[in-house]
């Protein structure tokens, strides 16, 4: 035998040991994130990478066209430049208060998001094959919904599978620890195995373990064991750097974060209390240029503007925000749950960071990813129009279609919506599973839950009324009695 | 009723007599325990009785500090600590108290200090007119030492208001409800001193912090007990949270013990009492005040719904089973009837449960540790008779 048979011998050993094995699916999933394409074909230009589908590519950027000329208009009309670097005297006050910077009131009056969810509903609304023919199959699988694209999305018998611990059978956080439930049946010993993963500090270990959740007390540790985000000293380091970031230079983009809290976490019974922190995040989070690095993944493209006076003119081109990503209203409550968290700015930046470029930035960019918010808002309609066809037909018939109500939950992934530990027990399963899928199964869960009510309404706005308030919500029991319970 | 008209109903002078059908909702002296001054003094000789007893409650540390008994900020009656308080103050110059008139609510007349020139006016009181100050009670302060490492959360001070409800003080039955809240002030905290003057960074009254620029309508500074917990619980662990809140109840409990023997135990009495705690950043609670006349009109949405099921759950204790009331109920309400009330401690109860105890173990020992203690009392009745 010559050496390279024996090495490959050598290699098909190997491989055939770690089959089933858990490190086998780490680097398998690995593997799939860094190649994204099955490894037969040919190498994919980089923009397949980015998203496979032509017209969506397309449908992306001529969305983020219309964003970035809002936004430069803003700049026109307001005549406030896009950056500008603070003069001494006032980088010395922001020095100063960078602790409440919340106390300052600036007057914001002029300024308005770059655009909300609903502006971005109607962009998907629109969305179409133009190699399908929709009129084709006018059969049992038409569409009633609002979405018309042709994606692969699963349904409830898939979903089983691939949610399998999610059963009526296995313990859970956010059931099996109710107050009711004695202790020593489930989470004193689901508690403990928390700590042993912990103090093995293994990533996969924690990952696998948040699929049924959390314990409070070790959610902090467990999540950002999952991300990798150990707040190392470079980490901290590099907080310090997006700060001094912030002092230096005022970027017009910092008047949208401003807005956006004072609009949104500022008013909330349960965030208003982390106002600063979220400033603190924000404004060092819209300079990092570290987040372009997910831009090879996310079907969008970093926004770019001309320095003065050479417009149009590629050499002179920058990034803006240097970051690439523009914040729309509702941005900050990406952040906001992560507060009550993580008390030290930096750990509680380095976390939502790697939240951000690992499944927020898909809630508001169109690709085909079956984590992305177009598969998300597919899937919800079909399991509405599956699983409660007559639900369906009703809320249609007066106006008031599902997804016009459910889209700004999943848009923010119920963040501002549920109480507090319910969505922190949410998020559990996004990360657990390394998927946004469950914030669709909730959304059409949560019709399923209000269906009596929602049989009776008239209209769109009594719909909304009866859908209004979600904060007495328990979300894992809607999940899993919607997956597990409902009949197929 | 307000407190005013309890007054005249219990006065001597009216001759009014309650019949049995008529429940009020003060004790007659509450003020023995929701007047500054005077709960300090009866904090101060309930201490001293532990002592005396040699109560295993009365344990002091190295440091000569009661264990399980230091739970209000040090403090004095102006005028007439005032030598006491001076003794004090030079041990620790650099320290900052607050003054607070014994009669008034709501944050009025309250201010700090940090140099004893600014009380200089309640030193010469104390000589030239003692007995007027004194017994008038109109000019009478306490001074307080200033917690000034308070436990902030999002930079932010914070006080807790909890609701404690009191149907019987011999023997002690006390409840207290689940869904108290957090007043967070407005202003970013900062001991620095030049702030002393700036009442917004200090006082978390919603009575003082609706006047600042920055008060919000929606949530109204206020946010609630079950927040705190997840926020802590998610930071710093289940265990040292846990202990936290047994501490609360802890405290609550003594200081209700601490008055019981000087109350008037009438029996046409129930009280809802709002107790002012803060916390600071060990994670240990104080004591600041009891109000008799906790806050009932609403800021917000939230707090409306809070008010109204407050009211609701009082009386659906008070009142067993919605009956006319009768005042010689047997203040044992069943389980369903607590609402968002739970047993904060049965002294009934306790007392037979410790009776058991004793005859099951003859070591004789008794509750040292207030963890135990604390949970009994906390525990939801079971098995009431009675």
């Amino acid at each position: 035998m010559d050496e390279s048979t024996e090495l490959s011998l050598s290699i098909a050993h190997i491989a055939q040991r770690l089959q089933g094995s858990h490190l086998h699916s780490q680097i398998e999933r690995q593997a799939k994130v860094s190649r994204q394409l099955p490894p037969s074909h040919p190498p994919a230009p980089p923009e397949h990478l980015k998203e496979p589908l032509a017209y969506m590519r397309k449908a992306q950027a001529s969305w983020e066209k219309r964003i970035l000329k809002s936004l430069n208009s803003m700049s026109t009309e307001l005549g406030v430049p896009l950056a500008r670097k603070r003069p001494a005297a006032e980088q010395k006050e922001l020095t100063n208060k960078w602790n409440e910077m919340g106390t300052d009131e600036p007057d914001l009056s002029r300024f308005r998001p770059v655009y909300a969810p609903k502006d971005f509903l109607e962009v998907l609304i629109g969305l179409r094959n133009p190699n399908h023919d929709s009129c084709e199959d006018i059969s049992a699988r038409s569409q009633w919904g609002l979405i018309q694209v042709p994606l692969n999305v699963r349904d409830i018998p898939h979903l089983r599978q691939a949610y399998s611990e999610l059963n009526l059978n296995s313990g859970q956080l956010g059931i099996d620890d109710h107050a009711h439930v004695h202790p020593d049946l489930f989470e004193n010993d689901y508690v403990q195995i928390g700590k042993k993963v912990v103090v093995e500090q293994d990533s996969a270990a924690a990952q696998q373990y948040s699929r049924r959740g959390c314990p409070t007390g070790l959610r902090a540790d467990l999540w950002a064991l999952i991300l990798n985000s150990t707040n190392q000293p470079q980490d901290v380091m590099h907080y310090e750097q997006l700060r001094a970031g912030v002092i230096q230079h005022d970027l017009l983009v910092d008047n949208l974060i401003y807005k956006d809290v004072k609009l949104t976490a500022s008013n909330d019974d349960y965030y208003f209390v982390f106002e600063d922190f979220l400033y603190q995040v924000l404004l060092c989070f819209s300079r990092d240029t570290a987040v372009l690095e997910h831009f090879k993944y996310n079907s969008a493209t970093p926004p770019k503007s001309f320095l003065h006076g050479k417009v149009g003119d590629e050499e002179y081109a920058v990034v803006y925000p240097p970051n690439g990503v523009i914040p729309f209203h509702g941005f900050s409550m990406y952040v906001a749950p992560l507060c009550f968290l993580y008390n030290e700015p930096s750990k509680l930046y380095s976390v939502f960071r790697e939240m951000y470029i690992r499944y927020f930035f898909r809630l508001h960019s169109i690709s085909s990813s079956f984590s992305g918010i177009v598969s998300l808002c597919l899937q919800f309609e079909r399991l509405l129009q599956s699983h409660l066809p007559q639900l369906f037909y009703h809320l249609r018939q007066i106006g008031a279609q599902p997804l016009r109500i459910a889209f700004k939950w999943m848009v923010r992934a119920f963040s501002g919506y549920l109480s507090t530990d319910q969505l922190l027990l949410l998020w559990d399963r996004i990360l657990g599973y390394d998927s946004l899928e469950v914030v669709a199964v909730l959304a059409a869960a949560v019709f399923a839950f209000r269906a009596e009510n929602l049989m009776e309404v008239k209209s769109l706005a009594s719909a909304e009324a009866v859908l209004a308030d979600l904060s007495t919500l328990k979300v894992i029991p809607l999940i899993q009695i919607f997956l597990f319970a409902t009949a197929i | 009723m307000s407190i005013q008209t309890i007054r005249n109903v219990f006065s001597v002078d009216t001759g009014y007599r309650l019949s049995d059908e008529q429940l009020v909702n003060h004790f007659p002296n509450h003020y023995e325990l929701t007047r500054k001054d005077l709960m300090i003094k009866n904090i101060k000789r309930y201490r001293k009785e532990l002592e005396k007893e040699g109560s295993p409650l009365a344990e002091k540390d190295e440091n000569g500090k009661y264990i399980y008994q230091d739970f209000v900020p040090v403090t004095f009656m102006l005028p007439a600590d005032y030598n006491l308080f001076v003794e004090e103050f030079r041990k620790n110059p650099s320290s900052t108290w607050i003054m607070k008139p014994c009669g008034k609510a709501q944050g009025k007349g309250i201010f700090l200090i940090n140099k004893l020139s600014q009380i200089k006016k309640w030193s010469r009181d104390s000589r030239t007119s003692t007995f007027v100050a004194a017994s008038s009670g109109k000019e009478a302060y306490v001074i307080s030492l200033y917690i000034d490492n308070p436990l902030l959360i999002g930079g932010k001070k914070f006080d807790l208001r909890l609701y404690v409800l009191v149907t019987t003080y011999r023997p002690l039955k006390c409840y207290m409800y689940k869904l108290g809240f957090c007043r967070f002030c407005t202003v970013k905290y900062t001991p620095s001193t030049s702030e002393l003057d700036n009442m917004f960074v200090h006082l978390t009254n919603v009575a003082i912090q609706k006047h600042g620029d920055d008060y919000n309508h929606v949530h109204g500074g206020k946010w609630t007990v079950s927040n705190l917990r997840l926020y802590l619980e998610s930071t710093r662990g289940k265990e040292v949270t846990n202990r936290l809140f047994d501490q609360i109840h802890w405290i609550v409990v003594q200081s209700l013990k601490a008055v019981a023997p000087v109350m008037n135990n009438d029996k046409h009495c129930f009280e809802c009492y709002g107790y002012d705690i803060i916390i600071d950043d060990k994670l240990k609670p104080w004591l600041i005040e009891v109000n008799a006349s906790p806050s009932l009109t609403s800021s917000t949405a939230n707090d409306r719904i809070l008010k109204y099921n407050l009211i609701n759950d009082t009386l659906n204790i008070v009142t067993p089973n919605g009956e006319i009331p009768d005042c010689r109920w047997n203040r044992s309400p069943p389980r369903e009837a607590l609402g968002n009330y739970l047993v904060l401690y049965d002294e009934e109860q306790a007392q037979s449960e410790n009776a058991e105890r004793d005859l099951r173990s003859r070591s004789g020992q008794l509750l040292g540790s207030k963890g135990t203690k604390a949970s009994a009392g906390a525990r939801p009745t079971t098995a009431t008779w009675k």
